[in-house]
């Protein structure tokens, strides 16, 4: 299992998901393991009853059916699904609608999914899910990127309640891909995933939503900064150290 | 290939021999540069299965080898070889024309076990090797200057028994630069091939260049540069000298430059490309509101995204 993740650290990231297949044909006995700690990029599946989009994930999964946040149904149709308490269920409902709004002030675009459900620990599990595509055929509002990926998923461990506080746990992966491509430069393509957590106690003064909401935020602000620095930076300081600069290279030559 | 939910009723169906191999050559072949060994190691352990990874490995290693361009020293320490499919004999050897040596190389030990001295065949004419050789002295002087770590090589590939004026023939010069430093998690190569046909007729000469850049760095993550341009040019034909000096001054000039637009690229990532996918703040420039998503329904966009929700 250690030699399959490592071999899903070194594969181009665009391979993913033929990396993922292949890993799952060879150890099939590994299946539940393999899916749960290897991040594909999200797949989306199209609400009939009130013609959204939603996000598929392992946790709106049962069988081969998805269950919609917006119907709360599942597609195809499964007789004993598993759903969220009608508590739950009215905190899903809000958290989707207000993950719609965040989603687009920060995304201009693409698709957001919540699903809540209980744990064993008398807390709950909150998914949020975003799925952008930024290429200038879809929703890249600047036209800059020939192709463009971003997927996010966050889940967050609410525990119980105790003393006006709670302990969230959150697990960020963020998946993306960018590819520019014209005349003068030819394809360039960056893409990579990133995976990081974050453990807070906080007052639930303001309710679950506002606290996890905000750890969110927080942790995508932090993954994005360090793909754009650490990540893509390093990537780049291995380019100038393959072949630095031409300013550096003539200030060293004696002549001309 | 798109791989659904297992039913898992009873034992899963055993993979046959080859789809097992064509999944070893598959990771193998897609190692980034200077990785093919540990993912080696990592695909052995995977497939649990000796024959079918030495049968993968003895496919995969030489079409890697030969993409990578890898650089082997010779044994006797009388320079390098490298493995390309313009220097490849047959598929264990390879011809280093600097030193007119032929080397024989273990694929998966990525080594070179022995070299002998090449035959005639296997050499250009004289006439073509002025040109080769030409060539060869300015690109190494290039290479030594612009990459610290740049190995490079000039063959001679179409029309290399032309031995005088009257038929075209080509030159391949390639030049590869990789870092390897797993230590901290960081690997690169750059590669540069470049096809330069000697036009007798027409009395030019053709180039046409291609560049390609990967970078890895996997700390706590997975991420990497994938980057290829191609390009044209042209100049006179001209003596073995001057020719050389053009083709190597044409191709300092653009690598030069795509080192620059990929400079470029990378400027312009925060701001531009990267805003295309999340922007760093929402357009108010403040955090979003989490307490407060009723002071939204005033905005105009807002009020409209939920129109289309509701």
């Amino acid at each position: 299992m250690e030699a399959a993740m490592g071999l899903m650290r070194r594969i181009p990231p665009k391979h993913t998901e033929t990396a993922l297949s292949a890993l799952l044909s060879l150890l099939p006995h590994h299946s539940s393991d393999l899916l749960s700690q290897v991040d594909q990029p999200l797949q989306v599946l199209c609400d009939v009853d009130c013609g959204k989009e939603f996000i598929l994930c392992e946790y709106n999964r049962d069988a081969d059916s998805y269950r919609s946040p917006w119907s709360n149904k599942y597609h195809p149709p499964l007789e004993d699904g598993p759903h969220p308490s009608p508590e739950l269920r009215k905190l899903e409902i809000e958290a989707n609608e207000v993950f719609a709004i965040y989603r687009e002030q920060y995304y201009e675009g693409g698709i957001s999914s919540v699903y809540l459900w209980e744990d064993e620990n008398e807390g709950f599990v909150a998914c949020f899910l975003i799925k952008k595509d930024g290429s200038k055929t879809a929703h890249g509002k600047r036209g800059y990127l020939q192709e463009g990926a971003w997927d996010a998923i966050h889940v967050i461990e609410v525990g119980p309640e105790e003393e006006g506080k709670a302990h969230y746990c959150l697990t960020s992966t963020v998946m993306l891909s960018l590819t520019t491509n014209d005349e003068s430069s030819g394809t360039f393509n960056l893409s990579g995933s990133i995976r990081r957590q974050m453990n807070m106690d906080l007052s639930v003064a303001e309710g679950h939503l506002c606290n996890m909401g905000k750890m969110i935020e927080e942790m995508e602000g932090k993954l994005r900064n360090s793909l754009d620095q650490v990540y893509f930076g390093k990537t780049k300081e291995m380019v100038c150290t393959l072949r630095p600069p031409a300013e550096l290279v003539q200030m060293r030559l004696p002549d001309s | 290939m798109s791989d659904d939910d297992e039913e898992t009723s009873t034992e899963p169906e055993e993979l046959s021999h080859k789809q097992k191999l064509e999944i070893a050559k598959w990771f193998l072949i897609n190692s980034p540069p200077g990785e093919i060994q540990y993912v080696a190691k990592d695909v052995k352990a995977v497939l649990k299965d000796e024959n079918v990874y030495e049968a993968a490995a003895a496919e995969a290693f030489p079409l890697y080898n030969k993409s990578h361009m890898i650089c082997l020293q010779l044994p006797d320490r009388s320079g390098d070889v490298m493995v390309t499919s313009f220097s490849e004999i047959t598929e264990d050897e390879y011809l280093d024309p600097r030193t007119a040596q032929v080397a024989v190389v273990n694929h998966v030990k990525q080594a070179c076990t022995e070299v002998r001295p090449a035959s005639d065949e296997e050499l250009p004419s004289a006439y073509v090797e002025e040109y080769r050789c030409a060539v060869d002295a300015e690109i190494s002087k290039y290479v030594g200057e612009a990459y610290p770590k740049g190995v490079c090589s000039v063959y001679s590939t179409k029309g290399k028994h032309v031995e005088e004026p009257g038929s075209n023939f080509e030159l391949v010069v390639v030049i590869l630069a990789s870092r390897h430093s797993p230590q901290n998690f960081c690997n690169g190569s750059w590669r540069s091939i470049w096809n330069v046909v000697f036009e007798d007729e027409l009395q030019i000469v053709e180039l046409r260049g291609r560049m390609e850049v990967g970078a890895h760095y996997f700390e706590e993550g997975n991420v990497q540069l994938d980057a290829k341009h191609e390009c044209k040019d042209s100049t006179a034909f001209q003596s073995p000298d001057d020719c050389a000096a053009s083709v190597v001054n044409i191709i300092r000039h653009h690598e030069t430059e795509y080192l620059n637009s990929l400079q470029t690229s990378y400027l312009n990532l925060p701001d531009t490309t990267f805003k295309d996918l999340r922007r760093k703040l929402p357009v108010t420039r403040t955090l979003f509101p989490w307490h407060n998503t009723m002071q939204f329904s005033l905005t105009r966009d807002i009020s409209k995204e939920l129109g289309i929700g509701k």
